[in-house]
């Protein structure tokens, strides 16, 4: 049951990887001119919709916790509609933390909102997909000790190393390196980018490593 | 011998201070100094070389000019007289600079940009050192070889109105002075006016050959409001007229003389796009220096170009032009378009006296001088000088003498550059003996608090300090004979100047018995950890304390902090750091508070406060490696969350909302001044706050918040008294004592930091801290954090030029020194005294236990010592850095001062601490 389930997640995390290097790639057919650094905002946008769409496709296909008994119609549009404002309302969140934490108020307001649009795409939208409009859901899973499955711990880790990175990749910017990536806020998006990703490769192997230690209350 | 932790705290950081003190003494190095500098004799001057024939001429020649005027405006740079501000606001300069009889340069000035430094390089043509702008508060008096000294020497009458610099510099060689305070930064037509005010009387009178003029007025504007003021150009017409009225004074009366008079506009240093002046930005050492004089005629279409120069030529320019000997630390080059117009010979001669005296600089300075290259480019040049005056003493012919002789020159101009280009860069040796032995002490002191960290901060709060068995014991005589060899041998052996060996035998012998005691401690205490450790194992007692994450960020704050120091980049951006991690802080607080203040979360009542964090960089496994190694965690355990049911209605929410009413405040004050080299441009909202009466309104709204915090403080001290000691009540009133003084030294703009932090320490104490309970480790290093970062919200920077010595004056009619000294320390620290006096106040009301201030004045010591050895050693590592002089060397006095706030701060805790056992 469980090594399936890693192998499961495994295949899910390496497709969300692929559809991240994919969006870094294909683009370059269509557009003219793009490039990470150059048209990073174009990126961003088609990064985030690539991620949330294989994310959302993975959750339909996989279906990794039970669904709930009730599945009326009605049930699942309020669901969706709580979704979205919930991402949204992560994304206003991320905006002003980012701006709390020394952000340009007005200049750049685009890039900064389209980085918090990212972020929430690598941690909101996954725990939307797994937990659904769950506060205490979300509570639980990240307090220690919460997590229940081996989705849930995979959910902790990469998104925990998501903000580690933005975090992080804040770090070079008051260098005076003059490089093109230092600018606001490409450094933090590639950093919590590389944290995505990093989160999404360690995620199986470190769960797969501790196997045996990890035993989850429901199983 | 038991001491208390805080005592004990104290001490260690005492003597970490006498470890930073030796460190910074050697750190500064002498500049490069000719070794007969101190005895003024009067050394024949170099004859000219003559290849077999005997030269006539072996006396110095005669003066080029009979008077010469220096108006030297502080603060002027370039772009004021040469760009768009010089065309608009200075006609008649400009005239001079484009079309009279002059020549125009930008003149480069070396950091440190600040006045007295500045007059030392233009006078004497050295680089001074670093430490000049320690001592630029009380100038002592010039002892180098210097142009004024030798013009005295000369027989000179000189005059000198304006900065009393001056007067301070060259005590008796001014036949008239009137000197000028640069104190009062808010005065810029006074301080001008009584420089202008002499000068109708001193030019129709004449008797004088040199006049210095310095003007305060343009250095102040810039303080005030900073160089796009409306105000310099008002200053620059002003000055322009009286540049125009010396100059056609000096006009007129050269007529009755033969000789052509010199006049020098220069500025000592330039401004920052701030308006202050310290550091080593190109708007900072951009000076311009325009030498006036009818012997400069051009012809009409002669362009001259203002030429980069160095800002220590001007010393050998002047030093030739009044006819005297150069000054022997000079390591400028002559102006060669100044004698430009002279016949070949007194050229060469003059190029000649130069190139000897900088060689013979360079030959003191240099033990393998004979390689350098301009020591040999000096050898072929005087050949060939030598061969053309045998040339010029045989025959007349004036073609080949021309062309032989443009060729000497040109040798010899190269010879000029490059012989001053690596004097400059000469220097002069660090003093590494004394860096080690004071490194050795700082790290010494920091292994000891490391070391006693478990002892320490026990419940008890005492700590074994075995003073005796170590005096007594082996190790320290082995050492301390050890160390007094190494002394004797490196003091006998090395040439250059060492601080430690011109100590007394006495004092030099103390520092090695403090070394080696201090040795002896480190030993012995790392024995006693290394004993309880083995028992700890044995008895497989393990600690299960696990570190929260608001610990672990803690930590990696710090170290993170520390690391950061290594850059350059980093050191200039330091307030992007503690901005940083202050919001970092403040959403891991929120972290704890939502776990465990928000509804639904009841599942496990019993829970632990170790949560995972999203926020401050903890992942899981990190978390488990470090938990054997607990050192911070301090007896806590599993705090019990208070339960819900003991905070009701508002004081709830409020609980809720300070994390983020601390988050946006900390946004607010990080635009009110902007710091820092690379974000600096962007727009102040204190400088909204400066400009008008509304906004003016707006500042007195913010000093009556203040008053209503001040007494509501007051007046909770008297509540508070009814249930504590008198001492709390005390301790409330001296930190409302500290506010008041602040609200009094801080510029108005200012006030809002005073606000915003007094607003941030009531939500932190009422909301945070005491709800949360977070232990005293933790309370001590946030305070130090949020200190830190109040310390650049003020508008400080790593940077010499922000420091407001403004605030010295307040209330003082004249410059006193140690009244003065002491405001101004406390108005740039009064972030960090602020925040340490408040930890005080809310531990002695608020702590349970009783060990707490002395566990608080340990930690404050340990996390203040711990940056400036780390620093020191990653200066010492870059002492051959690019930036060591313009970022490096500032940052290092700024935490050599900050230690000694720190060291204050524990003397105070542990004088608290006293009074508190007592009672």
């Amino acid at each position: 049951m469980k090594d399936t389930d890693i192998k499961r997640l495994l295949y899910t995390h390496l497709l969300c990887i692929c559809s991240i290097i994919l969006s870094i790639f294909i683009p370059s057919f269509f557009l003219e001119n793009f490039s990470i650094l150059e048209t990073h905002l174009t990126w961003l946008c088609i990064c985030s919709v690539s991620v949330t769409a294989v994310n959302l496709v993975l959750y339909l296909v996989v279906k990794p916790n039970a669904s709930s008994k009730r599945s009326s119609l009605s049930f699942k549009v309020t669901r969706f509609v709580k979704c979205c404002v919930y991402f949204l309302m992560s994304c206003f969140t991320f905006h002003v933390i980012f701006v709390l934490y020394g952000a340009p108020l007005i200049e750049l307001v685009l890039e900064t909102f389209l980085f918090a649009v990212t972020l929430s795409t690598f941690t909101t939208v996954p725990c939307l997909c797994l937990l659904g409009p769950n506060i205490k859901a979300w509570l639980r899973v990240f307090s220690r000790n919460g997590v229940t499955s081996v989705w849930e711990n995979s959910l902790q880790i990469t998104t925990i190393s998501s903000f580690v990175g933005a975090w992080l990749g804040a770090f070079p910017i008051p260098l005076d390196w003059e490089r093109p990536w230092q600018v606001w806020p490409i450094s933090c998006t590639l950093g919590a980018t590389f944290g995505y990703v990093a989160g999404l490769f360690i995620s199986p192997l470190w769960i797969y490593w501790n196997r045996k230690q990890l035993t989850y209350k429901n199983n | 011998m038991r001491l208390g932790s805080g005592t004990f705290a104290a001490c260690c950081v005492v003597v970490e201070v006498l470890g930073v003190v030796l460190f910074l003494r050697g750190f500064f190095p002498a500049p490069v100094r000719s070794s007969s500098s101190s005895k003024h004799q009067a050394e024949p001057p170099a004859p000219e070389p003559s290849a077999g024939a005997s030269s006539n001429w072996t006396k110095l020649p005669p003066p080029l000019f009979s008077k010469v005027v220096i108006v030297l405006i502080d603060a002027l740079r370039d772009d004021f007289v040469f760009g768009s501000k010089g065309v608009k606001f200075m006609p008649y300069t400009t005239y001079l600079v484009e079309k009279g009889a002059s020549h125009s340069f930008v003149a480069e000035a070396k950091p440190p940009t600040v006045t007295m430094p500045r007059i030392k390089a233009l006078m004497t043509g050295s680089v001074p050192g670093f430490i000049d702008v320690v001592m630029n508060l009380n100038s002592p008096a010039l002892l180098e070889d210097n142009v004024i000294t030798q013009a005295k020497a000369a027989g000179k009458r000189i005059i000198s109105y304006g900065d009393e610099t001056w007067v301070k510099l060259f005590p008796k060689h001014f036949v008239e002075y009137d000197g000028t305070t640069s104190f009062f930064v808010s005065d810029y037509t006074e301080v001008d006016e009584n420089v202008t005010r002499h000068l109708d009387k001193v030019l129709k009178r004449g008797d004088w050959d040199v006049l210095i003029l310095h003007y305060l007025g343009l250095d102040h504007i810039g303080h005030v409001s900073g160089p796009s003021s409306p105000l310099i150009g008002r200053k620059l017409s002003e000055m322009d007229g009286v540049l125009m009225k010396i100059h056609t004074a000096l006009l007129s009366e050269e007529r009755e003389t033969l000789l052509p008079s010199l006049l020098v506009l220069c500025g000592d240093h330039g401004m920052s796009e701030t308006g202050g002046h310290g550091a080593s930005s190109t708007e900072e050492v951009s000076t311009p220096l325009l030498l006036v004089s009818s012997a400069f005629e051009r012809k009409p279409g002669d362009i001259r170009y203002p030429k980069h120069v160095q800002q220590t030529d001007l010393a050998a320019t002047l030093a030739i032009g009044l006819g005297l000997p150069i000054p022997k630390n000079s390591v400028g080059h002559l102006l060669f378009p100044a004698i430009e117009g002279k016949p070949m010979r007194e050229q060469l001669r003059f190029l000649h006296l130069n190139t000897v005296q900088l060689t013979k600089l360079l030959q003191e300075n240099v033990p393998s001088f004979e390689k350098e290259p301009g020591f040999e480019q000096f050898k072929i040049s005087e050949r060939l000088h030598g061969n053309w005056i045998r040339l010029y003493l045989e025959e007349n012919n004036s073609e080949v003498l021309f062309n032989l002789g443009t060729k000497v020159r040109r040798q010899y101009l190269d010879a000029l550059k490059t012989l001053s280009l690596s004097l400059s860069r000469q220097v002069a040796q660090y003093d590494v003996y004394s860096m080690v032995v004071g490194t050795v002490v700082v790290l010494e002191v920091l292994t000891l608090l490391l070391l006693s960290i478990p002892q320490a901060l026990s419940s008890k709060a005492e700590l074994e300090v075995p003073l005796l068995s170590p005096v007594f014991s082996l190790l320290f005589y082995l050492t301390f004979l050890v160390l007094s060899a190494v002394h004797v041998i490196v003091c006998t052996s090395t040439e250059s100047s060492c601080y430690l060996c011109s100590l007394s035998w006495l004092t030099a012998g103390g520092v090695m018995v403090l070394v080696s005691a201090l040795l002896c401690a480190v030993v012995s205490a790392l024995t006693k950890v290394l004993v309880r450790g083995k028992l700890l194992s044995k008895n497989a007692a393990h600690s299960n304390s696990r570190w929260s994450e608001l610990d672990l960020l803690i930590l990696l704050g710090t170290l993170g902090h520390v690391l950061s120091l290594g850059a350059s980049s980093f050191i200039e951006e330091e307030h992007q750091t503690w901005y940083f991690l202050v919001s970092t802080l403040c959403l891991a607080l929120c972290h704890d508070i939502y776990r465990n203040y928000l509804p639904g979360d009841d599942c496990e009542p019993q829970r632990c406060l170790h949560v995972e964090g999203g926020f401050d960089g903890a992942t899981p496994a990190l978390q488990d490696k470090n938990t054997s190694s607990a050192v911070l965690e301090l007896n806590r355990g599993c705090k019990s969350p208070s339960s819900l049911g003991t905070l009701r209605g508002y004081e709830k929410w409020m609980v809720l909302a300070s994390p983020w009413v601390i988050l946006t405040c900390c946004r607010l004050l990080r635009s009110l001044n902007q710091t820092g080299v690379q974000w600096a441009h962007r727009p102040d909202l204190g400088h909204w706050l400066t400009r008008g009466i509304l906004e003016a309104r707006f500042v007195y709204v913010f000093v009556l918040g203040i008053l209503f915090t001040g007494t509501k403080d007051l007046l909770k001290s008297q509540v508070v008294a009814a249930g504590f000691t008198v001492k709390t009540v005390g301790l409330w009133e001296l930190y409302s004592g500290f506010v008041l003084l602040a609200a009094l030294l801080l510029r108005p703009h200012n006030l809002p930091v005073l606000v915003l932090s007094l607003l941030i320490q009531t939500l932190m104490a009422k909301f945070v801290w005491k709800p949360l309970r977070h232990d005293v480790a933790e309370v001590t290093v946030m305070h130090y954090w949020f200190g830190q970062a109040f310390f650049y919200f003020q508008g400080n920077s790593n940077n010499i030029a922000t420091v407001d010595i403004s605030a010295g004056f307040v209330g003082l009619d004249t410059y006193v020194e140690i009244p003065a000294i002491f405001l101004t320390a406390f108005a740039t620290y009064t972030g960090p005294v602020l925040w340490a006096s408040h930890l005080v106040s809310f531990l002695s009301s608020e702590a349970s236990s009783s060990s707490a201030l002395s566990h608080a004045g340990f930690c404050y010591a340990l996390i203040g010592s711990f940056p400036v050895s780390a620093y020191i050693i990653l200066v010492t590592s870059l002492r051959y850095h690019l930036f060591i002089w313009s970022v490096f060397s500032p940052k290092l006095l700024y935490e050599g001062m900050h230690l000694l706030i720190t060291a204050a701060v524990c003397v105070f805790f542990t004088a608290m601490d006293q009074t508190n056992t007592k009672s």
